[in-house]
């Protein structure tokens, strides 16, 4: 029974995808309702598997299904075989109820769109390889599903492809997460040099055995991976851009799941990272600066959306940060993973509301005392507010807490970033709830704001209501420690101060935060940016010149190696004899434009290759 | 009478008693008769036939004798016996059978693409005339006249013959006269171009001075080898490293020479710069076959000798093999982004994919080479070819299927907003890259893994670095093209998109099937290669 279910969640999106995409216009009328339907399948699959699970003791929960093998040549051997155990199918629940809101919500929100139909068609190709991806026993078979993600994160980014701007978000997310992408499929190979297999299990037992060089090198390929997918520094920049994405897309991909992604493989590679420091501390540092990163960035945006994308880059920081700690953290890394699944999609889809009633428009300097036109809305995503704040009893409390008292037990300075990065998270968050839906109205003339359809709604008030229980997962007999105890390990950390001294400062600076942005933000907001603004400004505005950063490191050497080589390869020969004789006779004051396409000039550079052949065969004789 | 003529007859059957006759394999060699067999009998019907019948007939003699050469090959490779025949000038091994099976399935799609009449006015892709001046008179009257080179066939033919000749040479004189035997039908197709016939007549003259260039260079190595060790056999001059000493300044310049002839061939840099040019200039269906068909022939001859008789000196020539393989890498994924012509910028990434390539080769996997534990060189590279020439094909194929009023329209910036105007041919397209760029659930994706594995394993693993780096390069500038596709707004004096005949429609449906098989179940073809085993002496 376990069996068919496991798979079904995989195949139902999947075909349904290939019916969508296949199908062409005559799938038009109904394709959106079969593209909401397959996700909801699944979900029920999930939860199936879920109480099935629940009824086994701890140990045995774990189940693995082989489907078929992929290939097996030599000694190596690659099973497609899905692990359902208590940390994968955290992920399916999450994957495919969020899922099933958005697709729902999207039903609404996309309702005018011609092309409707092509866009639940990838959104159900992203729901199938995220499963894949948290399903999958082996390493190569996640990076199967780690590319289709990125595939579907593409084609969704770019999906107003009227747009130039999407395309070239779109473009830009793909090149950034490849880089990301050359990390994990190194490790991968790495691991079948090491191992023989990329499977888990064989890489679990034989991690122990790791030379504390290889285990670094792991670590770091994986946490390159890790960084891509989930836009940590130095590979963040990517995910603002990405907001050229219809909302719905921005919640579901660029929020509550895809860009986790990069925390489970952190958290499912725990046997290797017990074997480097290096590696782990690498992982703490990157999630540290990510976190203040983020929260700058937040700061700074007047595009809702834009304020959202730093905030999800700041609060994934939180979770790296918790995974690179090691057993102690792993647990709230994926507790704190949910919750923000939870809010933060319930904030865009949210976001998304404001921006239907508002004619699309996403700058908050146009928007202004929002909450009387819009009730559910407000309401909804002041639940998120207070939850990503961490107010209690909201979800967010309770793993966010977590996470900085665990901080502050394994290392003060990083309990300190983590401190600071909740107080500023607070500052932005009450910027955005300001300017949005507080003060005067700064529309255009031709805006009336209205509430949105009750599909839409509806996802928002089901995703409030779990952004407001979520914690009970947490206070609720800490049911999810012991959960995911038997997966990842769990020790408990031991703050400085007691539990509840933590939780009232961490409470303080949080007030604190959102108490400057109330009195800041609550006199009149110029409907135009200033440009008159400090030079912090100026570098929050700018990503803190993330951009800048990825031309002057990346791009520009790139360019430059590109112009030199198709030089080179044009008329470089040509040149090099034709400059050298130029010089020599100091006839010719002016270079010649050369022509390309000479045969001399082919024949002359194969003669320079043979030489180097020769040259090179003999001096490797010779040295 | 009988008197005077008796001496004579004795004198004349004297040395004839001396004579031993060659044992030939027949059987063994059954598929390559056959190939050659086919191309005699073209030559033949195109000299006795009506011209009305030939395109079909000829055409039918191709498909039969690829047909049959490919069904006696899979029976000798289902057989899997090793042989040397032809008294010692063909090794008949598995890799050797192999590479003839993908060869004739590649020839074979091939040869259904030169055949496609429906997508320029019924006229194939090959000149009328060859032999009229181009915008001459006798031109216009014979397009008129719709006459055609139905040579075509039988040059194929003969290409492919020897390009299998050439994959299983077990001598330095077979290998030099297999060489021949494929490059010049090849010069000759090349300049057949029905449209832009001036650049396709330079392609030939270029890909023919250069090709003669890198021939001398092979053949001077072939003279130096045979100086160094008394013999041409591959298996002989292995058995002279092993035992002989001195004379390494002449086994060394040997080895660069022969080296830089089969490199040109492979299309590696420094030896790549006829490759973007002669593809541009010939017609679409024969550079795919080029890129196809020449490159796996090269490169097998390449490992062979290298492996066979010059695996004793490998520590030598390895770091040289190693600079090859980097350069032509970053070379071909670099130079690609700038190409604005899309037969070009194929070109570039057959460059590349010749570096990947490389790297498995220079990794040096072999089983009795301390690597038990995984996918040796050969088998990697055997796998990869597979995986490099059916979606190759196919995006030559649908190159030859944009077009406007001056035949195919290969400039990049025509090709902005096809998505919109054929989402289909588009969308195969795209798929064909995503192969070359190696995304998952492609035949590219596989292939690479079989080679980075391989270089890997056999513990080049700087190159495979470099080989991830050259690939996220390369990525970048297939992804530019889908996004021109399909991001971009349909200009108004968009190029057409032909409607393809049956021919083109079955090049690009089988290369399109491969591409997805090889991607999703990569299982049979690995064993496949696999069980072709290792090159034998």
């Amino acid at each position: 029974m376990s069996h068919e279910l496991t798979w079904l969640l995989v195949a139902i999106p999947a075909v349904s995808a290939a019916i969508l995409l296949l199908g062409g216009k005559a799938t038009d009328a109904w394709g959106h309702l079969l593209g909401t339907a397959a996700p909801l399948a699944s979900f029920v699959c999930g939860v199936l598997l879920f109480f099935q699970m629940q009824a086994k003791p701890g140990e045995e929960r774990s189940e693995t299904v082989k489907l078929f093998e992929w290939f097996s040549v030599g000694g190596i051997k690659v099973d497609v075989t899905l692990l359902v155990d208590q940390l994968s199918i955290l992920f399916v629940l999450l994957i495919t109820g969020v899922g099933s809101l958005i697709h729902i919500y999207s039903i609404g929100y996309m309702a005018g769109d011609p092309r409707r139909r092509r866009f639940f068609a990838y959104l159900n190709l992203f729901i199938a390889s995220m499963l894949l991806l948290v399903l999958a026993a082996d390493y190569l078979v996640v990076f199967v599903g780690w590319e289709g993600v990125g595939l579907a994160s593409y084609l969704l980014i770019g999906y107003y492809q009227a747009k130039p701007s999407a395309a070239t978000a779109a473009k830009k997310a793909f090149v950034v997460n490849r880089v990301g992408d050359m990390g994990l499929s190194l490790a991968v190979m790495s691991m079948w040099a090491l191992f023989g297999s990329s499977a888990f299990t064989t890489v679990n037992a034989g991690a122990e055995q790791l030379s504390s060089t290889w285990a670094t090198l792991l670590g770091l390929m994986l946490l390159l991976a890790a960084c891509g997918k989930s836009a940590q520094v130095p590979l963040q920049s990517w995910l603002l851009d990405a907001m050229e994405g219809p909302t719905p897309v921005s919640a579901l991909i660029h929020a509550a799941t895809m860009v986790t992604a990069g925390v489970y493989l952190v958290t499912r590679s725990s046997a290797i990272y017990e074997q480097t420091d290096a590696a782990s501390t690498a992982v703490v540092i990157v999630g540290t600066v990510t976190v203040l990163v983020g929260a700058i960035i937040g700061c700074a945006k007047d595009d809702i959306k834009k304020v959202l994308a730093g905030s999800t880059m700041s609060q994934i920081g939180y979770m790296m940060l918790a995974a690179g700690l090691g057993p102690v953290g792993y647990v709230f890394a994926i507790f704190h993973l949910l919750m923000h699944g939870f809010f933060k999609a319930n904030m865009f889809l949210g976001a998304g509301s404001v921006m239907h009633g508002m004619n699309d428009d996403v700058d908050m300097r146009r928007y202004g005392g929002l909450a009387k036109y819009m009730r559910i809305t407000f309401v909804t995503f002041a639940f998120g507010y207070l939850a990503i704040l961490g107010i209690p009893p909201f979800s967010g409390f309770f793993s966010k807490d977590k996470i900085i008292e665990v901080a502050f037990a394994e290392n003060t300075v990083v309990g300190l970033c983590a401190l600071l990065g909740a107080g500023i998270t607070a500052f932005y968050m009450t910027r955005l709830m300001m300017m949005t839906f507080f003060g005067e109205k700064r529309w255009k003339e031709d805006v009336h704001p209205h509430e949105s359809p009750k599909v839409m709604t509806g996802p928002l008030i089901i995703l409030a209501i779990l952004s407001l229980v979520g914690g009970a997962l947490y206070f609720v007999g800490h049911w999810i420690v012991n959960w995911l105890e038997p997966v990842t390990g769990f020790e408990e950390a031991h703050p400085p101060l007691s539990e509840l001294a933590m939780t009232l400062i961490i409470l303080a600076v949080v007030v604190l935060g959102a108490a400057i942005g109330v009195v800041l933000y609550r006199r009149d907001i110029p409907r135009e940016a200033p440009v008159q603004v400090s030079p912090v400004t100026t570098f929050a505005r700018r990503d803190l010149f993330g951009d800048a950063l990825n031309e002057a490191v990346l791009m520009r050497p790139g360019q430059y190696l590109t112009r030199t080589l198709v030089w080179l390869d044009n008329r470089g020969v040509d040149g090099l004899v034709n400059g050298l004789a130029a010089l020599f006779g100091g006839l010719s004051g002016r270079m010649r434009r050369f022509q390309t396409g000479f045969v001399r000039s082919y024949a002359l550079s194969m003669v320079f290759g043979a030489a180097f052949v020769v040259v090179a065969l003999l001096a490797v004789r010779l040295s | 009478m009988s008197a005077v003529l008796m001496p004579l007859a004795a004198e004349i059957s004297r040395p004839l008693a001396d004579f031993v006759a060659p044992k030939i394999e027949y059987n063994e060699l059954a598929p390559l008769l056959v190939v050659f067999g086919a191309a005699c009998v073209g030559v033949l019907a195109e000299a006795f036939l009506p011209r009305s019948w030939r395109h079909l007939v000829q055409l039918a003699i191709s498909i039969l004798g690829l047909l049959v050469a490919g069904v006696l090959a899979v029976i000798l490779m289902a057989d899997n016996e090793d042989l040397i025949a032809a008294q010692g000038a063909i090794s008949v091994d598995g890799p050797a059978l192999f590479t003839w099976i993908l060869l004739l399935a590649l020839t074979l799609i091939s040869v259904l693409l030169f055949a496609e009449r429906s997508v320029d006015g019924g006229l194939s892709a090959f000149a009328g005339q060859a032999a009229a001046v181009p915008g001459s008179e006798a031109e216009r009257e014979a397009t008129a006249a719709k006459v055609e080179h139905t040579e075509v066939f039988p040059l194929t033919m003969f290409a492919v013959g020897g390009m299998m000749l050439f994959a299983s040479a077990n001598d330095l004189l077979t290998l030099f006269v297999a060489l021949e035997v494929f490059s010049l039908p090849l010069y000759l197709l090349c300049g057949l171009a029905r449209r832009r016939r001036l650049i396709s007549q330079e392609a030939a003259m270029k890909y023919f001075l250069l090709g003669a260039f890198a021939s001398a260079f092979l053949l001077y190595g072939i003279a130096l080898l045979y100086g160094y060790a008394g013999t041409m056999s591959l298996g002989g001059i292995s058995d002279a490293l092993a035992t002989q000493t001195g004379g390494d300044a002449i086994l060394l310049a040997g080895t660069g020479l022969i080296g830089v002839g089969l490199l040109f061939k492979v299309g590696a840099v420094p030896f790549h710069s006829w490759t973007p040019d002669v593809y541009q200039g010939a017609p679409t269906p024969i550079t795919g076959f080029m890129a196809a068909c020449t490159k796996i022939a090269a490169f097998i001859g390449l490992m062979r000798v290298f492996y066979v008789a010059l695996g004793g000196t490998r520590w030598d020539w390895a770091p040289m093999m190693w600079v090859v393989a980097i350069l032509t890498m970053v070379v071909g994924s670099v130079v690609a982004i700038t190409q604005t012509d899309v037969k070009r910028m194929l070109a570039y990434s057959s460059i590349a994919h010749a570096g990947f390539l490389l790297t498995a080769f220079v990794g040096l996997a072999q089983a009795g080479n301390g690597v038990l534990n995984g996918i040796t060189s050969t088998q990697a590279v055997l796998f990869y070819l597979v995986t490099y020439g059916f979606p190759t094909i196919g995006a030559f194929a649908v190159v030859t299927l944009v077009r406007d009023a001056g035949g195919e329209a290969t400039h990049l910036s025509r090709w902005a907003g096809l998505g919109k105007k054929s989402p289909l041919l588009a969308g195969i397209f795209a798929f064909f890259l995503l192969s070359f760029a190696g995304i998952p659930l492609t035949a590219g994706f596989t292939g690479k893994w079989a080679v980075f594995t391989a270089a890997w394993s056999g513990g080049a693993w700087p190159l495979v670095v470099v080989a991830v780096l050259c690939s996220l390069v390369a990525a970048f500038f297939y992804v530019r093209v889908i996004v021109l596709m399909f991001f971009s707004d349909l200009p108004a004096d968009s190029p057409d998109v032909a409607l393809p005949g049956w021919q083109t429609t079955a090049a690009v449906a089988l290369g399109l099937a491969a591409t997805v098989v090889l991607g999703l179940v990569p299982g049979p073809v690995l064993d496949l290669a696999a069980r072709a085993g290792e090159f034998i002496r």
